[in-house]
C-alpha cells in the first residue's frame, strides 16, 4: 500500500481534514501556510464546456506542484465555467480549489448560499474578489451587480463562520470551515494607501492574500516593507502574483490594455532582446520568483499562467520554491487498485461469470 | 484577478458586431451619462477639510430642530428635505441618493460614483495615471477619496469597514435619518433605561 500522503483524509481523499487547534478550515493549503512551508497556488484556466473531463484534465498538469488551485469566477467578466461548478468537480477529485467569488454577478443572497454550498462540497479556501466591470468582458450589456464589495464579502464569510449567522443574523445550524483570502494589487494607485487598504481586509476577515503579476520586485519590496511595518505579515499570509509572459508583444498589450497590471519598460526591453521571447518570459518570472522569495513576510507565490498552464511545473520545478518537498498529489490508493485490476480481468480477459460456474469453481 | 488576453478581446467582437446606426451614445456607462463632468466634485474632494467642518456645525443645526422635525412629522418633512439633500449633494458630491451617507469617511468622495460602488477602498484595476478602469477618462473615486480623506480631521474614519449598501433606504433621506438616530442616542444618553 502506498503510504498516505502528508494531508490526506484515510477515509477518502475528497473528505476534509482532522481540525487541528488554531486552524479555521479542514484543508490543505491552510496547514501548509500554518506550518511555515513556502506555498504555491495556481490558477485553472476555466474551460467553457460541459465536460467535466476538461476540468480534470486542466488539474491534472498541476499535480505534485501546487498547494492549491484557484477555480476563477468569469474572470475578465468572460463567460466561462462557474467557479462553484469547478470547486464541485476538483474537490471531488481530492484537489484543494480556491474558490473565488466575486461581486460583480451574484447579490448577497446568492454568494451566501454558494458559501454555504461550497463549504458543504468540502471547499476550504475562499477568495473574495470584487470583480471586474462588465464592460472588460464579452457580454457588456450585462447587469453589474456588485451588491457587496470585496471587503464585506470577506466580512459576511467571517461573520458566517465565526457567528454562524447570516447577514441577516438568522442562524446557520453548521457554519463553513474556510480560510478567506482576498487579493491585493500593490502596483495600482493610491500607493500609499494600498498597505493600509490591505489592513482594512485584514480587519474584515482576510487570511491570506494573492497579489497581482509581479513584475516590478523594487515597487513589491516597498509594499512589503510598508506591510511589515504595519504588522499585516504576522496576521495574513501573501502569496505573491508571479506570471510568465509570452511575449514582449504580449506584454505590451497587456500594460496598454488591462488596467492594474504593471509591466516596467526594462521587462519590455529584455524580453524584446531574447533570442526566444517565450522561454525568456519563462525566465523572469523564474528570476522574479527568486528574487521575491527572499522578501521577509512573503508566505509563497500565486503562479498565474493563463494559456501557458504546462509552464507552471516547470517554473515550480526550476525556482526551487518547494525546496524538495511534493504537494499531495492524486494518487491511486490500494482499494482502487485492486478494484481496477478487477474491473480490467472482468472486461478484458475472455472469461464467462455465470452463477453456476461460480459455484463450481466454490467447491 | 485580470487575465491576460488575446489580442481582439471578445468585448471588441462585440463591439464591432453591433448594428450601425445614425445614433451612437457616447461609449460610457450608464452610470457615466447622468454627470458628464466633475469639476464640482473634485472642488469638494479639495475643500474636504472645509466642508468636513461644515458638515459638523450643519449636523449640529439639524439636530436642534429635530423638535421641530418631531412636531411636523418625520414623514412629513421628508419630502422636502429629500428635494433639497438630493439637488444640493447632487450638485456638490454627484449624490447617488443612496440614503446611507458616507462622505464624511470617504474624504467628501461620493463611493457611488464608482462604477463598482465600492465602498470600502479602491479596486485593483486603477490604472496608473489615477484613472478608473471602467471609465478612463475618469479620475478614480478613491484615489481621489485618499487625497480628500488626508486633508480632514477625522480623515482616519476612512479605515473604518462599511457595511453593504441597504437597498432598501435608497431615495431617502441621509440627513434626517442621521438626526433621528443622533436624537434617538441622544435621549438614552440622558434618561438610560426609558428605551430599552
Amino acid at each position: 500500500m502506498t503510504a498516505r500522503q502528508l494531508d490526506e483524509n484515510p477515509a477518502g481523499i475528497h473528505l476534509p481534514l482532522d481540525p487541528l487547534p488554531g486552524h479555521t478550515s479542514r484543508g490543505r493549503l491552510e496547514r501548509v501556510l500554518r506550518r511555515g512551508e513556502f506555498a504555491v497556488t495556481t490558477e485553472l484556466n476555466p474551460p467553457d464546456s460541459a465536460d467535466p473531463e476538461d476540468v480534470y484534465n486542466r488539474a491534472k498538469i498541476f499535480d505534485g506542484w501546487v498547494d492549491a488551485i484557484n477555480a476563477v469566477d468569469a474572470s475578465g467578466a468572460n463567460c466561462h465555467m462557474s467557479s462553484v461548478g469547478i470547486c464541485a468537480l476538483l474537490t471531488r477529485m481530492g484537489y484543494a480549489p480556491i474558490m473565488q467569488i466575486a461581486c460583480r454577478d451574484k447579490n448577497r443572497i446568492a454568494i451566501q448560499g454558494d458559501v454555504l454550498g461550497g463549504a458543504a462540497m468540502g471547499v476550504a479556501n475562499m477568495l473574495c474578489l470584487t470583480g471586474d466591470g462588465v464592460q472588460a468582458g464579452d457580454q457588456p450589456g450585462a447587469k453589474p451587480v456588485f451588491d457587496l464589495d470585496s471587503m464585506s464579502l470577506l466580512e459576511t464569510i467571517r461573520i458566517m463562520r465565526d457567528n454562524g449567522k447570516f447577514l441577516s443574523g438568522r442562524k446557520l445550524t453548521t457554519p463553513p470551515q474556510v480560510f478567506l483570502g482576498c487579493a491585493v494589487n500593490p502596483f495600482a494607485p493610491p500607493y500609499d494607501f494600498r498597505p493600509i487598504h490591505l489592513g482594512k481586509k485584514i480587519a474584515a476577515g482576510a487570511q491570506f492574500a494573492q497579489t497581482q503579476y509581479c513584475f516590478d520586485v523594487p515597487m513589491f519590496k516597498a509594499f512589503m516593507q510598508k506591510a511589515r511595518d504595519l504588522g499585516h505579515t504576522e496576521r495574513l499570509f501573501l502569496l505573491c502574483g508571479v506570471g510568465p509572459l509570452a511575449s514582449a508583444k504580449t506584454a505590451k498589450w497587456i500594460r496598454s490594455n488591462v488596467p492594474g497590471i504593471h509591466i516596467p519598460d526594462a521587462v519590455i526591453k529584455r524580453l524584446e532582446g531574447a533570442q526566444d521571447q517565450k522561454k525568456e518570459g519563462k525566465q523572469l518570472c523564474i528570476d522574479i520568483i527568486n528574487e521575491v522569495k527572499e522578501i521577509p513576510g512573503v508566505a509563497g507565490i500565486h503562479v498565474m499562467a493563463y494559456r501557458q498552464e504546462e509552464y507552471v511545473a516547470e517554473i515550480v520545478d526550476e525556482s526551487g520554491v518547494l525546496k524538495g518537498r511534493q504537494p499531495w498529489k492524486r494518487e491511486i490508493r490500494r482499494d482502487d487498485q485492486i478494484v481496477a485490476q478487477r474491473l480490467d480481468h472482468i472486461l478484458h480477459d475472455e472469461i464467462t461469470e455465470t452463477q453456476v460456474d461460480m459455484v463450481k469453481t466454490a467447491h | 484577478m485580470s487575465d491576460k488576453q488575446p489580442a481582439v478581446t471578445q468585448a471588441t467582437l462585440v463591439k464591432k458586431a453591433a448594428p450601425k446606426s445614425d445614433y451612437k451614445p457616447a461609449d460610457v456607462s450608464p452610470q457615466r451619462r447622468v454627470q458628464r463632468t466633475f469639476a464640482v466634485r473634485l472642488w469638494s474632494i479639495r475643500h474636504s477639510r472645509l466642508l468636513e467642518w461644515f458638515y459638523s456645525r450643519f449636523a449640529d443645526v439639524f439636530l436642534l430642530l429635530h423638535p421641530l422635525w418631531k412636531g411636523i412629522g418625520y414623514g412629513r418633512v421628508e419630502a422636502p428635505v429629500k428635494f433639497v439633500e438630493k439637488r444640493v449633494k447632487g450638485f456638490m458630491f454627484d449624490c447617488r441618493m443612496c440614503g446611507q451617507c458616507v462622505l464624511s469617511s470617504t474624504g467628501m468622495s461620493c463611493p457611488m460614483n464608482c462604477p463598482k460602488q465600492l465602498r470600502n477602498g479602491p479596486c485593483g484595476g486603477v490604472r496608473a495615471n489615477g484613472n478608473c478602469e471602467v471609465e478612463p477618462d475618469m479620475p478614480c473615486v478613491w484615489v481621489k477619496a485618499w487625497e480628500g480623506s488626508r486633508n480632514m480631521v477625522h480623515g482616519d474614519k476612512i479605515l473604518t469597514v462599511q457595511k453593504p449598501v441597504d437597498q432598501s433606504l435608497r431615495e431617502t433621506s441621509a440627513w434626517l435619518r442621521v438626526t433621528a438616530q443622533a436624537a434617538a442616542a441622544r435621549e438614552t444618553i440622558q434618561n438610560p433605561g426609558a428605551s430599552a
